[in-house]
């Protein structure tokens, strides 16, 4: 399975790349056509334009590069509150890891879109586009650490029991410093294949919020709100060519667990 | 009595862990609801004949608003007595309109629970009993394309292929409960008890179901508790958009309205419900777990 892996890892990278260049590649994401609204593909316009005369392939190009930034960073902020709230629990156990424990079981039986949603409706709907990114990036890194906070902290806890450990505590070494230099270094592969884990959980959530309004707001367009389009979809009159952030999609999610799989069994 | 006891001891766990909820629930929403911009702010307030004196004795006459402790008391009072509050932006009773569409995702989220399972349990079983490499291969593939699907994208698909919607809950629950119990088969499968029990000449069905599901049931019991957790999750898109009167569309509505007060009580209800159902799975597991080392005893 090394071939799939590399496979999923080289069209992320030719994706990664491909949104970076889209500045030069592709016009403005918000560019209007006014005289050619829903074309179809051309040579102009690879993907065909919008009903505002947007060019399609670049809202695909932006959009990725909206949401391949958005997954991971939100993923990188949960990360690090999980290695504060379960390293920290673990590291200290007793009662403190037990509330903590307790706060993150009673956290994770909270339905995720419910959560998310009751949330954003606390904050201002009607913002520009990178204040809503902004938001979503905010709200998914906060409320998404809990699952990896259970795993760091069963993993500090067993850390803290460590021979090493032991050894650094009988020379002296205690507390924060402790935490800091022994702990959480050891902590970095959990927390990496957690940071991973969490990339296309992040993309799937920003994709449903976008649908139902509630992620990214518009002109700056994300898969969410590029697939929130598929709404007006005509049988009829239906251009396939929006079904292409959807492909995109699947494809980059799957390149995800391609990826994540291997790391689950490197043998 | 050593059988009753951890039981007896779990049950009360759980009713604390709910019991928990609903207060600690209680306070954040109200907390929610008390710091949303707009709290406490009359209509009437916008009245421009109004003089500055006047639209201060309209904002002294809401006595909740003054005392946020006196403002808990009284919320969580309310929640106690079972009275929910009023909708604003539909300007109706939460109870009301809990009444009238709690049936309608009762009936969604229990359709696609039945069907999820019963495709991937009996998928992840016949993986397991005919070891078909071909079977397990498309299976994987559904079950991987399902996964990287977003709830919302297969509601649209379905509305766009003129298909009902309640379907969709049933392929969000079906790949996660073909991948978990297939792992979990698989490895209950490749126990040595399982193979001395064909090596003795018992037939498929039964090493099947007493060798190989029953060591696995505590799992899958508590799998299905998380299962109900992520139908109500997929509940809020699939009724959103396939448009079913249900709790998930009342929470969209609320959402985009930006009525917290409903919103927080909906959510309240659901993390209730999907307590109670990952309780329950936990204490029929613990009860099954016990029973198995009972009898292995």
């Amino acid at each position: 399975m090394k071939w799939a892996r590399n496979l999923g890892i080289a069209f992320l990278v030719t994706v990664a790349l491909a949104c970076l260049l889209a500045d030069f590649v592709a016009p403005s994401y918000a560019h209007q056509f006014r005289d050619q609204p829903d074309a179809a593909p051309s040579r102009q316009h690879f993907l065909g334009t919008d009903d505002l005369g947007r060019d399609r392939f670049a809202r695909v190009l932006y959009g990725t590069r909206v949401s391949l930034l958005l997954a991971p960073s939100a993923a990188l902020l949960s990360s690090l509150l999980a290695v504060l709230i379960g390293g920290g629990a673990g590291f200290l156990g007793g009662w403190v890891e037990r509330v903590v424990m307790a706060a993150t079981d009673l956290f994770l039986s909270l339905p995720w879109l419910f959560l998310l949603i009751t949330v954003r409706a606390l904050l201002p709907l009607n913002v520009s586009p990178m204040t809503s990114v902004a938001i979503t990036f905010a709200l998914l890194g906060c409320l998404g650490w809990a699952a990896a906070a259970r795993v760091v902290c069963a993993d500090a806890r067993s850390l803290s029991h460590s021979d090493f450990i032991l050894l650094a505590r009988a020379s002296g070494s205690g507390g924060f410093r402790l935490l800091w230099r022994q702990v959480v270094p050891n902590l970095r592969p959990i927390v990496f294949a957690q940071f991973w884990i969490s990339i296309p959980v992040f993309i799937l959530t920003e994709a449903n919020l976008g649908v139902l309004g509630l992620g990214v707001s518009e002109p700056l367009p994300s898969w969410g709100s590029l697939l929130h389009e598929l709404q007006s979809y005509s049988a009829i009159t239906g251009e396939r060519w929006q079904f292409v952030p959807l492909i995109l999609l699947v494809v980059v999610v799957s390149c995800f667990h391609l990826v994540l799989l291997e790391q689950e069994s490197p043998a | 009595m050593s059988t009753r006891h951890p039981i007896l001891f779990g049950l009360g766990k759980h009713a604390g862990r709910v019991a928990l909820t609903v207060v600690l629930g209680g306070l954040l929403g109200a907390t929610l609801v008390r710091v949303a911009p707009g709290f406490g702010v009359d209509e009437a307030e916008l009245d421009s004949r109004l003089s500055g004196p006047s639209i201060q004795a309209l904002r002294q006459a809401q006595p909740a608003g003054q005392n946020l402790a006196a403002f808990y008391v009284q919320y969580l009072t309310r929640l106690l007595r079972g009275d929910l509050g009023t909708s604003r932006s539909l300007e109706r009773p939460v109870v009301e309109l809990l009444k009238e569409r709690t049936p309608e995702t009762a009936k969604s989220v229990a359709l696609g629970l039945s069907l999820g399972w019963i495709l991937g349990l009996s998928l992840a079983t016949a993986v397991v009993v005919s070891r078909s490499w071909s079977l397990d291969l498309f299976a994987s593939l559904l079950g991987g394309i399902l996964l990287c699907l977003p709830a919302a994208v297969l509601a649209l698909l379905f509305l766009l292929a003129r298909m009902p919607g309640r379907l969709v809950l049933a392929l969000i629950v079906f790949p996660n409960i073909f991948r978990y119990s297939r792992s979990l088969l698989v490895r209950s499968a490749s126990l040595p008890h399982v193979l001395t029990a064909r090596a003795k000449g018992l037939g498929a069905f039964r090493v099947l179901l007493w060798h190989i599901l029953k060591p696995a049931a505590p799992q899958l019991l508590a799998l299905a508790g998380v299962s109900v957790s992520m139908a109500f999750t997929a509940a809020i898109p699939v009724e959103a958009l396939c448009d079913l009167p249900g709790l998930g569309q009342l929470a969209w509505k609320a959402a985009l309205s930006r009525d917290l007060s409903l919103l927080v009580t909906l959510t309240m209800i659901v993390a209730v419900v999907t307590l109670v159902a990952n309780s329950l799975s936990d204490l029929l597991g613990q009860a099954l777990g016990t029973g198995a080392t009972g009898a292995g005893a």
